[in-house]
Parts: C-alpha cells; structure tokens; sequence
C-alpha cells in the first residue's frame, strides 16, 4: 500500500493524503460513536439530537447528549492530548520508547488519587466512590493535584540538571516512589477502595460530565495550540541539545516549555480519564510509520488525528454490545494497540536502523 | 578593511578544564594564545585525554573558560549571546546522529535554523542554500535518502553541509573523523582544506590523524597533558623538534624524515640485502620488521638478493652458501625464520 501510494504521490501529497485520511476516519469514527452502542441509534435522530430538536424520543436524546457526546469529546481530547505529549517527550529526550507519563507525572496523579479514595475511607469510614458525582469531582481533583505537584518537582529540576537523562531518571525514579507509596496505602485499605482504586487505574472516558468538560476542554486545547507553537525547538532537538544551542535555540526555555506542555496535557487528562497507558507512546510509532518524516509541522498533526482516531477506536471497541458495561479503555487501547505497533515496527522499518 | 585579515579565534591566557562540584576547578591546560584566521585550516592534535574536546566546546562556548579571554570574530564570548553564537560558529560533533525518517535535506535544512521565522518553515533562498551546500559536499542524488541508511562518512558530510549553510564564518568540527575509514578520511579533510580556502572560512577541527594534519592543515595546535600548547605550521613543528616531543613514548618515535611514526623495534641482526627500487624498501621494511637490519657490507650472515627485472624473485643465501629461490616476501620470511632455527640448533 505505502510503496504503491509512494509510486503516485510525491512526498508533500502523500503528507496530504494522509492527513485527509486520517481527518476522515476520525470524523467517521466519531459519528460511529454516537450511534452505535448498547442501544443503536438511527443516524437521523443522532443529528436531530445534536439539533436540538426537543420533540424527539427523550431516552435517545439524553443517551446521545448526556452520555456518548460527551463520551466521544473527551476521548478525542483525550487521544489527541496524550499523542502529543508522547511525542513531545520521544523527541525532547530522543528515546523511542519515552511517553508521556515519563516523566512520573501520571503516579503523583496516582498517589493523589490514592491519598483520596483510601485514606478519606479510611477516616471517614465511607468509600468515597459510593459518593457518586462528588466522589468523581474530588477525585479528579486529587489526581490533579498530584500530577502537578510532580510537574512542579520535574521542572524545578530541570532548570538544575544540565543533562536529559538525568531528568528522565528522576522522573522515573518520581514514579517508583509515588507507587511505592500507593502500595503501602493500599496495604492498609478497605477492599472496597482498593477496587475503587484499581478501576480508576484502568482508565475512563465515560467520567466526564458536562461541568467538568468545562475544565477539560481548555486546557487540552491550550496545550495542543501550545505543542504547535514548539514545533521549531522539537525539529532542532532532534539532533541533541548541544547542536540544538549551536543552531541558536534556547535550550532550557524550550524544554521548561516541552515539559510544561506534556505536564499540563497529562495532568488534565490523566485526572478526568484516569492513567491511560499505551496512547501516547504507541500514537506517535504509528504515525511516524505512516507519515516517514522527522519534521513536527507535519508529525503534531499527523498524531493528533491519529490520537483522536485510535481513541475513538478503542472507546467503540470498549461499549460493543458483548461487553456489557463498557470494558476498560487501557485494556482495548493495549490490547489493539500493542499488535499493531509490532506489525508496524516489523513491516515498515527496517530492524537495522536505530533511531528515534 | 575588507583586505584585512580577520581572526575568528583568539584567545588571551585562556584556561580550560572542568568545575567540579566537590573538588573545585580541575584545570587541564593554561595560558593559551591561539589565533585562527579566516580561510585557514586547523587540526588540534593531541593524545587521548589531552583536552581537545575541552579546547574545542570552550571556544564554541559549550563549556564556561576558567579565565582569560576568547574572542570570537572579534566579540567577547561572554558578551556573544546563544543566537549571536549560532551566526558565528557552527559546530559538526563527535556524536553519531541517528534520527529516523529524517532524510539528508531535512538534516541540512535545519543548518538554517537561525534565519528561519517561528516555525522554520524555508524560504526558496533557503531551498537553494541547502542543495548548493549538498551539492558542494558531494552528496547530491542523496538528497531523499535517509541517514539512518548511510555510511558514516557520507553522514558526516551531510552535518557538514548543515553547517555550511549555517553560514557562519567560522566552523569547529570534533573528531569529524573518528569513525571512518581512510579513504573517508582524507575525503573529508580533502573537502574541508578545500572549504576552507575556497568560502575564506576559519576550519578548526580536533583529530588523530597525524599524517592527513601533516599533509593538509595550515596550522597545527598540539596538545598533551601537562605540556604548554604549541601552534604553528606542521613543517616548522617538525623541523624544531615539536612533534617528536609531544608524540614520543616508549618504543614509538616519529620519523621527521618520512613524517609518521614508526614502531621502534630492538635491530640486533643484521643482514644484507641487494637490490633497487620499490622492491628493495619494502623486502627491508619486511626483514625490519622481524628485527633485521639492513647492511650494505659483505659478512658472512644471511643475504638476500632482490631480483627487480621482469618477474620478482627473491634469492636468500645462508651463511653454509646455500642458495634459495624464492617467489614472494612471505615464503621468503619463512624460510629465513627456517634457516635461522637449524642455524641455532646445529
């Protein structure tokens, strides 16, 4: 397929092609998300929903408005944000195999969540996640507070530390120890809130309602518009950092901005969706496979699509009528994700040639 | 004001080394006054661990002076800001670039970098500025190709083509040369000396080749621990003693005949050997090498005769008088080492 498109295409069109291609399949996705469903929905009532139209069967319209649309926002926004900030960090620390909870920013989100849900029970005496709607809100509250009180420590530090790897290290090194202690809070806990704890860890996109959208959607798009404005410094950071100072780039204000845009679209995400795992580091493979460039004006497009189509994907995967109530979004994401992104490494590269 | 010759380089009394966080400054060398001047060609030459990585990103401002002064172009490299620097020197390093999916003219496009607007998006000046610069290293017909997939000497001249179009009036190269073979070798200073003389660039590149900086460089800057850094041209080097100095170890001496470094090995047996041209020097490089001597008096040792007209023969005669045709250098060894152990048992 590449080699026959490559024979008629030049290589700005093929950028093109697949742009559109993908831009089509999200959006076909996207409408194949609102219809389909535990309970299918005809497309015409799909639109009139969206319409407004008030005369229509109301279970449909609340279905469509209070559960899939904002279901299939906050994937899109969720998938795009995520891709990004998995490419961002492949490139700024030129490790194939960096994503955007490289940085440990997703176990503080974790331990916040942790502190919440096992120690409030704890004292309270009542799972929080019998709660319902307050439980969710201070849930992702803790989890943003903790994804940015482990941003705030990374980019303390990477104002001190000259060296990349050494922040990669730390920031791993962040991770074992938040999960460290997410290990001895379980240890102590309730079963419920364990298993309250386990199941955020798996990861949602059917938590966020309408108000939180609200918080939602800005920031993600704030950090995406922002990944565009980067698009220069990640092109030069390619090649190194000394090279990249060489070529007149501002090194350190560029990776404080590269981590604060990674760190801000994790946080947000990873708080509303809980960790999910796998996005962010597969996304930018398989566009990189498919697109066959280095250059970021093209790649932060290309896996923004790409995020929003795989999510799409995996969310309509999640509710297929078999799996009643909705499997878990990180088990379809890994589970279709992880073949693919061999098939892609297999086939497309050549298994010689290293690289970012 | 055109007509006269600008240094790119200069430094007063520089010192370079290391801050370390404990144990304070570690100085590797002081009191350097170098000068490098547009359209000259220069090779740092030096043993392993002699600071001339140190030497080369302290004048390219990667690493902080410990004193003194340099001056790039003219400016204080303190007073030259990161994106001043980068229209000044352009640097090609030691390290192996591997990017993949990046193809030669992304690579040397991003050389453009400081002329590009927000979002490095190229100009058609810029357009022409890489594939004249591509062209000028040789690698044209590469353009598409992607430097996961080259050899490492054609990778090294395309970061040399990215520092071409940096166009910066000064170019500093770390070990251009360390990975490659030789004929990439002296590729490589070939098209660098020629850079350098045709653009009036100032080229300052640190390497190990002795003899390719004895052959090509203007100006050679040695560098050894522990000694005061000498300039100069490579002859005058030579010819005061610099070379034999800073390069002399135990059982190594540089020839200042022949330019290279020849393994000192104990010559306690002579021989004689007969014979002209090409095929006498290097039956005796040969016999050197097993420790004879060549001698041109009769004695009653060994001889070999070199037959130089039409086909190569080779006639030995052992001390009894015997006699042995031989057809190459090989079996001619060998049966001397023969000759020589029943020599010894008898």
């Amino acid at each position: 397929m590449q080699q026959f498109l490559e024979k008629y295409l030049s290589g700005r069109q093929l950028t093109v092609f697949w742009l559109s291609g993908l831009a089509v399949l999200s959006l076909t996705l996207f409408v194949l998300n609102l219809i389909l469903g535990s309970v299918n929905i005809p497309f015409w009532s799909v639109i009139q929903a969206l319409a407004g139209d008030t005369q229509m069967d109301y279970s449909w319209r609340l279905i469509v408005l209070k559960s899939r649309l904002p279901q299939a926002i906050t994937a899109i926004l969720a998938g795009a944000g995520l891709a990004v900030g998995g490419l961002q960090m492949q490139t700024l620390f030129r490790n194939p195999l960096a994503g955007p909870s490289i940085l440990g920013i997703s176990s503080g989100a974790g331990l916040g969540v942790a502190l919440v849900l096992l120690v409030a029970g704890k004292i309270g005496g009542v799972a929080l996640s019998h709660l319902g709607f307050t439980g969710h809100l201070s849930v992702a509250l803790a989890a943003f507070a903790g994804a940015s009180l482990v941003l705030t420590m990374v980019l303390f530090l990477s104002r001190h530390l000259k060296d990349n790897a050494m922040l990669l290290i730390v920031g791993i090194m962040v991770g074992y120890a938040a999960s460290a202690l997410v290990g001895i809070l379980k240890f102590y806990s309730m079963k419920e809130d364990v298993h309250a704890y386990v199941i955020w860890g798996l990861g949602s996109f059917s938590t966020v309602s309408w108000s939180q959208m609200g918080v939602l959607f800005p920031v993600v798009t704030l950090g995406l518009l922002g990944s565009f404005f980067l698009v220069k410094p990640l092109n030069v950071m390619l090649l190194g950092e000394q090279y990249a100072g060489n070529l007149g780039i501002n090194i350190s204000l560029s990776r404080l901005l590269i981590i604060l845009c990674t760190g801000l679209l994790t946080a947000t995400i990873t708080a509303f969706c809980g960790p999910i795992a796998f996005l962010g580091l597969a996304v930018p493979h398989l566009t990189k496979g498919l697109f066959r460039t280095s250059d970021h004006k093209v790649l932060i497009p290309a896996v923004i699509l790409a995020g929003i189509a795989v999510a799409l994907f995996s969310n309509l995967i999640a509710r297929l009528p078999g799996f009643d109530g909705a499997l878990p979004i990180n088990a379809v994401t890994s589970m279709i994700g992880a073949p693919v992104v061999i098939w892609v490494i297999l086939k497309g590269k050549n298994l010689r040639t290293p690289g970012v | 004001m055109q007509e006269e010759k600008k240094s790119l380089i200069e430094t007063r009394d520089l010192s370079i080394g290391y801050h370390h966080p404990r144990h304070g400054q570690k100085v590797l060398h002081s009191n350097i006054c170098v000068k490098l001047e547009a359209g000259e060609f220069a090779c740092v030459l030096g043993p392993n661990g002699s600071g001339k990585s140190t030497l080369l990103q302290t004048l390219c401002g990667f690493l902080p002076r410990l004193s003194g002064e340099v001056c790039i172009a003219g400016n204080q490299i303190d007073k030259v800001s990161n994106r001043q620097m980068s229209l000044l020197a352009s640097v090609v390093l030691t390290e192996r670039v591997t990017v993949s999916n990046m193809t030669v003219s992304d690579l040397v496009s991003l050389g453009r970098t400081p002329y590009t607007g927000f979002f490095g998006r190229l100009k058609s000046r810029d357009q022409e500025l890489v594939s004249e610069a591509i062209r000028s290293v040789g690698l044209e017909g590469f353009e598409e190709r992607l430097i996961t997939n080259m050899s490492d000497g054609e990778r090294q001249k395309a970061m040399i083509a990215k520092a071409l179009v940096q166009e910066t009036p000064l170019i500093v190269l770390d070990e251009p040369t360390a990975f490659l073979d030789l004929p990439s070798r002296i590729e490589i200073m070939h098209l660098l000396r020629k850079l350098a003389h045709q653009h009036n660039k100032a080229i300052l590149l640190s390497t190990h080749d002795l003899d390719l900086a004895l052959q090509m460089a203007d100006k050679v800057w040695l560098l050894a621990e522990g000694r005061k850094m000498e300039t100069g041209t490579p002859e005058d080097l030579v010819l005061t003693n610099e070379f034999r100095r800073f390069f002399e170890r135990e059982g190594i001496l540089f020839d200042n005949d022949t330019g290279q470094f020849t393994v000192e090995k104990q010559k306690v047996k002579t021989i004689r050997i007969v014979g002209k041209g090409i095929e006498y020097k290097w039956v005796s490089r040969a016999l050197a090498r097993r420790g004879f001597a060549a001698s041109d008096e009769p004695f009653s040792g060994f001889q070999v005769e070199v037959k130089s007209d039409g086909k190569r023969e080779y006639l030995l005669t052992c001390p009894d008088g015997k006699i042995q045709k031989l057809r190459t250098i090989e079996d001619l060894l060998t049966q001397l080492e023969y000759e020589e152990a029943t020599l010894l048992t008898e």
